[in-house]
């Protein structure tokens, strides 16, 4: 455990050092991020200002959600984008096999070898809109709650993960899932506003095939006080099942591994 | 003590059969044609440990395939085969610490930061502390005489420099059993005989097993006593580089300078006409009359001096293919 967690330490101190040699790309990221934030919450206004509202939720409720997404859409930036991004990479150029050939798990390298600094202003943008619009909601969360919105945000990003890994791990067959990914993100964008705000059969797909509604909606529902038992556990079961998901297959995945050759 | 065994190792491949141009393309994305090509078939060899072996072959011939099987990178179709007592494939940790892979085309440092920091990440994978990490580096460096390089971005550094970093962070978890695939593709004539030194010396210090591919046939004559010769997937031979070359080349070449310039056709009935340039003749001899040959060289010819040689390996070797000896 004490040699992941140093290697992990290498991992984000090297990735922190080869993002600095560019540091562009820091402007341009928070602007990125300032820009999308903003874009949302006009089209959140536009439906309450003129007076509708989304399934059911107020705007401030709303703006939860929002909120949520905008933290995972940082967390994507920070990790999975730089990591899961790349192994269409290693499997196109075979530099996987360098990965393959260390006495460390390979899922663990691929998703965690880089670290994007540029995400972290998403990450912040996100909390400090969850904490905002939830007391103007009228929250007034209990540890417990507190804690059980904690634990469905990290189920929430697991579902993220899993889901985006399983693509990327697909790869070893079809080389290249840039579009496949692609079309992963923008499903996820759904996720800015809560599920309820959807027509029922979209509302069966972000539920059941996409997962969506466990990702952004279930965790407002928590911060607001309105989870119940039953989404609690099918969230955990989510995230534990599309985490297995993701290893088993890319067990099975590197039996075809056959390396770019020479 | 064997420490490499492979038994009727082989290896084929499902490839896609496409047909060129667009009604090709078209045809092979809605209907994937697939065949199955055989890249390794029943290879069998034993290498014993501190040996350092050639592995040659035309490109294509399966030597790459081969050495993947042998890190554990792809699984085997038939046969078996065990390093250090291990099964590659199931590349466990313990496996993965006893061994390494360079490959000449790849590499594993990182682009934008110097070594150092490659090394660092490394280290801690492997789990070696901070202190041991900087002692073997140092030792490692000054090996390969690597300085201030280590504390440059790689993608500053030359070809050859990169190469001998690439090793350094290869060797760093001091593995036994190397497999070097082309170590010193692209390097000038200089640093290839550098990294050509330092995989000597480090087998000799560690008593480390060294399989190694290259076209260069220099690196193959001055580091490796046995060569695995591999052609269409078939191991074709096995054992000391020398009786390779007497058993596909049993003659000599024959290098002289004359005191005149004479025309090719003069030097009928003396062996094989390699090469006429100026005064300089270079023939080959079948070994048995080599001293017949060259002594009527001498009376024949105005002779101001005379060199015997084997012929160089590529050359045997690319005959070898070329005539089709091996079918």
């Amino acid at each position: 455990m004490g040699r992941y967690l140093r290697t992990l330490r290498e991992f984000w101190s090297s990735s922190l050092a080869i993002e600095l040699e560019y540091p562009a790309n820091a402007l341009i990221e928070l602007l990125s991020v300032l820009g999308n934030l903003a874009g949302s919450v006009v089209v959140l206004a536009l439906f309450y200002g003129r007076g509708h509202g989304l399934g059911g939720w107020s705007w401030d409720e709303a703006l939860v959600v929002l909120g949520i997404y905008t933290l995972l859409d940082g967390f994507t930036s920070t990790l999975l984008q730089p990591n899961l991004g790349a192994i269409v990479n290693h499997v196109r150029t075979g530099s996987l096999d360098f990965v393959l050939l260390k006495p460390i798990d390979s899922q663990f390298w691929l998703s965690a070898r880089s670290f994007s600094p540029w995400g972290l202003p998403g990450v912040l943008a996100g909390l400090a809109l969850i904490v905002l619009a939830a007391r103007r909601a009228g929250a007034t969360p209990s540890l417990i709650t507190l804690l059980g919105t904690t634990l469905l945000l990290l189920c929430s990003a697991l579902i993220l993960y899993s889901l985006w890994f399983v693509l990327a791990a697909t790869s070893i067959w079809f080389v290249k899932v840039w579009n496949a990914t692609e079309v992963l993100r923008s499903t996820l964008v759904a996720g800015r506003f809560p599920v309820s705000a959807y027509p029922p059969a979209l509302r069966t797909l972000f539920t059941l095939v996409l997962p969506v509604a466990f990702l952004t909606t279930v965790p407002a529902e928590a911060i607001l006080g309105r989870a119940t038992i039953p989404w609690v556990l099918a969230s955990l079961g989510m995230a534990m099942v599309s985490l297995g998901l993701s290893r088993g297959l890319w067990r099975h995945a590197l039996r075809y591994y056959t390396s770019a050759s020479s | 003590m064997a420490i490499i065994r492979a038994r009727g190792l082989g290896k084929s491949f499902r490839v896609a059969d496409k047909q060129p141009g667009l009604g090709g393309t078209l045809r092979h994305f809605f209907a994937r044609r697939l065949k199955d090509i055989p890249a390794v078939r029943d290879v069998s060899f034993t290498i014993e440990s501190g040996e350092v072996v050639g592995f040659l072959g035309a490109n294509g011939a399966g030597k790459t395939t081969t050495l993947k099987m042998l890190t554990g990178l792809i699984e085997p179709s038939a046969g078996e085969v065990e390093v250090a007592g291990f099964r590659p494939f199931r590349r466990q940790a313990a496996f993965l610490r006893t061994i390494t892979l360079v490959m000449g085309q790849k590499q594993q440092l990182i682009w934008d930061l110097p070594p150092l920091d490659s090394l660092r990440v490394n280290a801690a994978v492997y789990g070696i502390g901070d202190a041991d990490a900087r002692r073997r580096i140092d030792e490692l460096a000054e090996m390969l005489e690597l300085g201030e390089e280590l504390r440059r971005p790689v993608r500053k550094l030359s070809l050859g420099q990169r190469m001998k970093a690439e090793l350094l962070a290869a060797l760093l978890h001091r593995p036994s059993v190397l497999f070097l695939d082309e170590p010193t593709l692209g390097l000038d004539v200089n640093a290839q005989v550098r990294v050509r030194e330092f995989l000597a010396d480090y087998n000799r210090r560690t008593g480390a097993t060294v399989l190694l591919t290259s076209h260069y046939m220099g690196d193959i004559t001055a580091l490796c006593q046995r060569v695995l010769l591999i052609h269409q997937g078939q191991l074709f031979y096995d054992g000391s580089l020398q009786e390779l070359t007497q058993q596909l080349a049993p003659y000599r070449e024959v290098c002289c300078d004359l005191g005149a310039v004479y025309p090719p056709e003069a030097f009928r009935g003396f062996g094989e006409l390699e090469s006429v340039a100026g005064h300089r003749v270079r023939l080959l001899v079948s070994r048995d009359q080599l001293t017949g040959t060259i002594s009527r060289l001498l009376s024949t010819f105005p002779v101001l001096d005379l060199e015997v040689n084997d012929p160089p390996v590529e050359e045997i070797i690319g005959r070898l293919f070329r005539e089709g000896a091996v079918a």
